[in-house]
Parts: structure tokens; sequence; C-alpha cells
């Protein structure tokens, strides 16, 4: 067991969701595929399906619109699995955190159906490509 | 005990699979670095199926629960007995039996069964786009394949490894005439539609169907099917090589075996590297057209000697 969840660190597929993001965060994670900081060093790679994923990549503050999707994707993703809360928004809401149509952070909202999610916060807005190297990194250390 | 032995050792289950998910990374490795990329540790491959063994196994509320799971090893268990019977039979000559050429072309042809039916059963609207793309897939890469492989099998005179290895150590590998150039070339177009790798991955289309016919996989099944495609990616190759290029010989000859067979996957990455995906209709039409035209004639440049 012990060899298979040392494979799972060096292994992880990460599906990309983007919950009432700005947009700046969403093209700012394409940096990661690029040469220069090429993640697939660590074995991360994007995936086309919840299905597949190890890791849930949220950008975004969560509005009321797409809460239920993002939990309705959260149960759809095998576990064990990593939550990336990617940005000051996914982190703490941001800079729509009085806004009438966002229901809160993240952390929050997921503990509404997992009280336990292993949750990564990766601050910064949008944050830089080093910060996401670590944030990752250091996320599947404390798992 | 000494088939079990082939099965599950070598050439079978476990040497297979190391091979092919080696040959997994030089695929990623050498992709990576045509795109000036750094590229995945050698382990990856094995990381990939120890992850997914980990995880846990969702099966679709529509499915047949033991359809959805049994499957995939269904097509693991027979691309392992394609790559033992390749296996033994090339190495020694004399394990060949009339017809296993083509028990192990469809026995690679099983795994693509298995996907079809388990991507069905999922009940998912994207899995059966791209289940239907599969079949007009299968259908279409399935004619020229099959004509170069009874080309070769008329040309030596019978339907078996044996006799296929035995008339290229007398009169020198099938590829060094223009019928053979051909035939390996197209050979080399149907093992890369038949591994679904880009440009002919309509099946899967992770940018335009979100993985498509692999989407409600997870966990243990999704290991059985990449395990089966990293080792198909060592036994079809193999197979081209038997079929073209003079077999394996023991001693030395293992050596520019494995040559022939770095080269081969360099065709296919770089064939996967330079081109964007097809639609189904242009696959359609490029096997129907183009590769089964270049077959018949393979066929007849055979016929004459040339
Ligand atoms: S953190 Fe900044 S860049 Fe990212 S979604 Fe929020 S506002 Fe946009």
């Amino acid at each position: 067991m012990d060899i298979l969840k040392k494979s799972f660190k060096k292994s992880i597929w990460i599906f990309h969701l983007s919950t009432a993001a700005c947009n700046g965060c969403d093209i700012e994670v394409l940096e990661l595929l690029t040469p220069r900081y090429d993640i697939e060093r660590f074995g991360i790679k994007l995936v086309g399906s919840p299905r597949h994923a190890d890791a849930l990549l949220v950008c975004g503050a969560i509005n009321a619109h797409s809460k239920p999707r993002l939990l309705e994707v959260y149960r759809q993703v095998p576990k064990p699995c990593l939550v990336v809360a990617f940005g000051s928004c996914a982190c703490s809401s941001g800079i729509f955190r009085e806004s009438y149509s966002i229901v809160g952070p993240l952390d929050k909202v997921l503990k509404e159906v997992d009280p336990n999610p292993n949750i990564v916060y990766i601050p910064g807005c949008p944050p830089k490509p080093e910060a996401m190297i670590e944030g990752i990194i250091m996320g599947l250390e404390a798992l | 005990m000494k088939l079990l032995f082939y099965y599950l050792l070598y050439p079978g289950f476990v040497f297979a699979s190391v091979i092919g998910l080696l040959s997994v990374w030089i695929d990623r490795k050498v992709s990576a670095r045509i795109q000036w990329r750094y590229g995945p540790p050698w382990f990856q491959g094995f990381a990939d199926i120890g992850k997914l063994l980990y995880k846990e196994v969702i099966i679709p509320k529509e499915a047949s629960r033991s359809g959805f799971m049994l499957a995939p090893l269904f097509g693991l268990a027979s691309v392992t007995l394609g790559v033992t019977i390749l296996g033994v039979s090339s190495i020694n000559l004399s394990a060949s039996f009339i017809g296993d050429i083509i028990v192990v072309y469809y026995l690679f042809t099983i795994p693509a069964i298995a996907l079809v039916y388990t991507g069905s059963t999922s009940g998912n609207p994207l899995s059966s786009v791209g289940v239907s793309r599969e079949i007009k897939l299968l259908l279409s890469y399935d004619l020229p394949m099959v004509i170069l492989i009874v080309m070769v099998a008329t040309k030596v005179q019978g339907f078996s490894i044996q006799s296929i290895t035995q008339f290229q150590r007398i009169n020198g590998p099938i590829i060094l005439h223009w019928y053979g150039v051909i035939g390996f070339i197209i050979s080399i177009f149907c093992i890369q539609a038949k591994l679904g790798r880009v440009p002919f991955d309509l099946a899967e289309a992770e940018t335009e169907l979100g993985s498509g016919i692999l989407m409600e996989f997870s966990g243990a099944v999704l290991a059985a099917y990449e395990l089966s495609q990293a080792i198909m990616l060592f036994g079809l190759p193999f197979f081209i090589i038997i079929l073209f290029w003079g077999g394996v010989s023991g001693g030395i000859g293992i050596l520019w075996a494995i040559l022939k067979y770095l080269l081969i996957m360099v065709l296919l990455i770089l064939l996967k590297n330079t081109n964007p995906r097809l639609r189904i209709d242009q696959a359609m039409k490029y096997f129907w057209g183009w590769m089964t035209g270049g077959a018949i004639l393979a066929g007849i440049l055979a016929y004459f000697g040339v």
C-alpha cells in the first residue's frame, strides 16, 4: 500500500474547473504547461474528465450559479483527491467578497458535502507560476 | 507450468508491461523534448498505474457492474496472450502454428472491442460519441492492415510466424523490396490508429470530448486500460518487425530487434507530434482511400516480386 501511496504523489492528474473566475487565473494555469515551467516533470498533467482526476484545480470565487456544479464535480472525482484553491478569489473570495451573488470561498462551500477535504491554498491575483508549483508540491507532501 | 511462466512472466504479462511502460515513458519524454520541455521521469508509467490502483473505482449508475469491471481486464488478458504468442514463436520457431499471425492480430483487436463495450455501457453521452467513432475507426484501419497481412502470407506461402521468418531469413527482409516499403509505411499509420494516438485519437479527443470513450473510467478500470495500451505499444511494433523486417533472432539479433523497435517508436512519436487530429470522415476516407489503395498496389507489386 505504501508504494501505491508514493506513486500517487508522483502522478497527479489535474482537472481544471472555473467557478466564476475573472479568467485571469484560468489563463495563468496554462503557463504551467509551457517549456519554461513544464509541470510534467513532476508527473502532473491536465486531464479532460473529473473521473480521471486526482486534484481539482478550482479558480474563482464561487457564486450561487456555479456552486451546485462545483459540488457535483467534487462528488464525481474518485477519492482520495486534492483540492487546489487557486487564486485569491478561491481562497477568500478576493475582490468579489461583498458581491450579492457570491456564496463564499471554496473551503466553506466544500465543507457542506465533505467535512474533511484536502485543500491547498495558493493566494495571488493571479498567482505566479512558481507559487503554483510550490503550492501543489507542498500540498502533496502534506498528504 | 511452462505455459503459465510464458504467459505471466516472460515474454508475457510482466515483461511486456515493463517494456510497454518504459516505451510510454520514451514516448512522453521524446514528445516533451520535441516541444522543448523537460518531460517526466523514467518511472512515470509505473507511477501512473500504481496511482490508479490506489484510487477508488466509481461505477456509473446505468452501467452493468460486472461488465464494466471485467471488459477492460478481458482486453488486458487478450493483449497479453497476443504478446506471448508473438514472443514465444518468434524466438522458438517450432512453437509457431498455422494461422498464428491472424490470431495475434485479432487478439490485438479485442481491447478495442472491450473499450467499445465499456464505453457504451457507461451511459455517458460524450462516451457514446466516442464509441461510434471508435467503431468507425476500427472498421477503417482493419481493411488495409488485413490486406497487408494477406499479401505477406501469400508471398511467403504460409499463415504462420515460422514461414514468414524463414522466408525472410532466406530471401532477405521484405522491407528491402518496394512492396515491403509501401506495406511498412501503411502499417505504421494503421498501428498509430490502432493505438488511438494523435492524429487518430478521435475516440478520446481530450480537448473536444473531454476524454470521450474513457470518460467514466476511474481507478483500476482505467489502470487496466492503460496497461493494455502500454502492452500494445510494445506488441504492435514488434508485430510489424516480424511481418516486414525479418523478425527476431537470438544473440546479436536481439540488439538489432531493439534498434528496429526504437526506430519504429521514433516514427510513431514524430507522427504524433507533427499532426493535428483528423475528423472521423477524413480518417475513414484516408484509410479506405489512400491506405487501401496503397495496400492493393503493394499486393500487385508483390505478385510481380518487385
Ligand atoms: S484571483 Fe484575481 S485573477 Fe484570479 S480569478 Fe480572482 S480576480 Fe481573477
